[in-house]
């Protein structure tokens, strides 16, 4: 199962819902994933799949080897749709 | 059994896992996550405690410094830190104001033309830390504390996204969602400035800003170093033989210092530790209940939500604001208020908020003038809010954004007139 990561500055509000956004779109395509959500200071030390967040968030976790996608607006299903689906196969 | 009963009902941590309880069940979600979900709500309470406990320590050094340094009271605003000190002392009648909050917003947005669900819980739960707070400084009785407290947060909950909408409309240039942040004063004197100086300057987007400054965004980090400064700034001040006769036992001054900075930080990671696992259960829950119940419902936002529609504005914004902390810190103690220690949470979130706003009314003067009066807001309120905290005001923070600060002298002026 494909592991999915969503980043903000705090890990509290806009994370979890854009969490909760991935969540919904998942379940419209019919996939399962293990998503979760946190501070940009923690992500630095997990490991996924992808890492989900506003662009300028998820640049600061470019590593090279890291699949990062952005997302601009948190509750735009299209968006994520489109930011997530290159990633799950 | 009484007894029994009462104690649960009594304990903040409980209470609010029993609220996660019903919320998992009514989702009919999994036994296995019900069980999970509880516990980690519960866990939460606990270690937002446990990080509170870290804060003080480096939080009272602080004050002890900068008292001996220039002989009058630092205080640095953090909704975190306040919030967890004062659930000790009023954690219950918090955790009841908070759920009943959350009921009377669904009720106000399903019954009246304010579609907003409010889905900051953080937020959510440091508003209602501070009406308890206020509320319980001028005497009142747990009943009517608590009822009136909740209807009070619940109409919040609606009534500032509400305020804020066209503006939002501006920033994100459609009506999908709204901003659901107690910095919501601040962000209003941000557009109504940009207004007022008027669309013809060029957009905050429309420059170039140095990718260097992107580590502000990652905020434990950027919180420890401004503290790290801080805490050299007043050492200096005060005298490093001062700080390694009296505190640090030896320990050269500024490795105390940097140390008690980091130890700041992690506090603060610790308690946003805990708000993350208290409130993860309970939004969704609160969400679930109202896309079944309330049609139309629009998503009232954390303001990060925000930022990506304008990442420059984000960072003009924050150092305005933060020079406007600055600024503020030397006027207050010469108007007799307490010094406001301009605290990089607050000023790097609200700060950036209305430099978005701004922005959208007002280009990038709008901006940066916007964001500037944001700063001093955010340090002029809470100096003027201490008063009204009982004896949490003695506590070495304070609550930071614009709304606590509003809300907080309001309501102090209501319960004087009764």
């Amino acid at each position: 199962m494909k592991k999915i990561m969503i980043v903000c500055g705090n890990g509290l509000g806009s994370s979890m819902m854009l969490e909760m956004t991935v969540n919904a779109v998942l379940k419209e395509m019919g996939v399962s994933a293990d998503v979760r959500h946190t501070d940009l200071f923690s992500a630095k030390s997990e490991i996924a799949d992808l890492f989900l967040g506003a662009p300028e968030i998820v640049s600061g976790l470019n590593d090279g080897v890291r699949q990062l996608a952005g997302v601009r607006n948190i509750m735009d299903k299209t968006e994520v749709r489109a930011a997530i689906t290159p990633y799950l196969n | 059994m009484i007894k029994f009963a009462l104690d649960i009902l009594s304990d903040p941590a409980i209470l609010i896992g029993l609220f996660a309880l019903c919320g998992l069940l009514l989702q009919k979600a999994k036994v296995s996550d019900v069980i999970g979900g509880t516990i980690k709500t519960i866990l939460g309470f606990v270690i937002l405690g446990a990080g509170a406990q870290i804060l003080i320590g480096s939080l009272d050094t602080f004050r002890l410094v900068f008292d001996h340094a220039f002989g009058l009271k630092g205080t640095i605003p953090n909704n975190e830190g306040i919030t967890a000190l004062a659930l000790k002392e009023i954690g219950s009648q918090t955790a009841y104001v908070m759920i009943l909050g959350m009921v009377f917003n669904l009720v106000l947005a399903r019954f009246t033309p304010l579609k907003y669900v409010f889905l900051t819980g953080h937020h959510t739960l440091f508003m209602a830390c501070l009406i308890v707070a206020v509320l319980h400084a001028s005497g009142m009785d747990n009943v009517t504390l608590v009822l009136s407290g909740g209807a009070l947060l619940g109409g919040l909950m609606v009534v500032m996204p509400a305020l804020l909408q066209p503006f939002t409309r501006k920033v994100t240039g459609n009506d999908s969602f709204a901003l659901g942040h107690f910095g919501s004063f601040g962000y209003l004197a941000a557009g109504l400035i940009g207004s007022a100086v008027g669309k013809k300057g060029r957009s905050t987007e429309d420059i170039k800003v140095p990718a260097s400054l992107s580590f502000l965004r990652d905020t434990s980090i950027s919180m420890a170093l401004t503290m790290a400064i801080l805490f050299f700034a007043v050492s200096v001040a005060a005298g490093g033989d001062f700080i390694e006769r009296e505190l640090s036992g030896g320990v050269n001054f500024l490795v105390y210092g940097f140390k008690q900075a980091l130890t700041f930080s992690a506090g603060v990671y610790i308690i946003l530790a805990g708000v993350r696992l208290l409130i993860s259960e309970i939004v969704p829950a609160f969400k679930g209940i109202s896309d079944k119940l309330i049609p139309n419902a629009k998503p009232a936002l954390d303001c990060p939500a925000i930022f990506p529609f304008a990442p420059n504005a984000v960072v003009i914004g924050f150092l305005c604001s933060f020079i406007g902390g600055l600024i503020a810190m030397f006027i207050t103690p010469a108007i007799g208020l307490a010094v406001i220690v301009p605290g990089l949470i607050p000023h790097f979130f609200t700060g950036a908020t209305a430099g978005v706003y701004g922005n959208a009314t007002g280009g990038l003067r709008g901006a940066i003038l916007g964001s500037f009066v944001n700063g001093l807001l955010i340090s002029f309120l809470p100096a003027l809010l201490l008063g009204s905290l009982g004896s949490l005001g003695f506590a070495g923070t304070t609550f930071g954004d614009t709304d606590f600060g509003v809300i907080g002298l309001l309501l102090t002026g209501i319960i004087r007139v009764f």
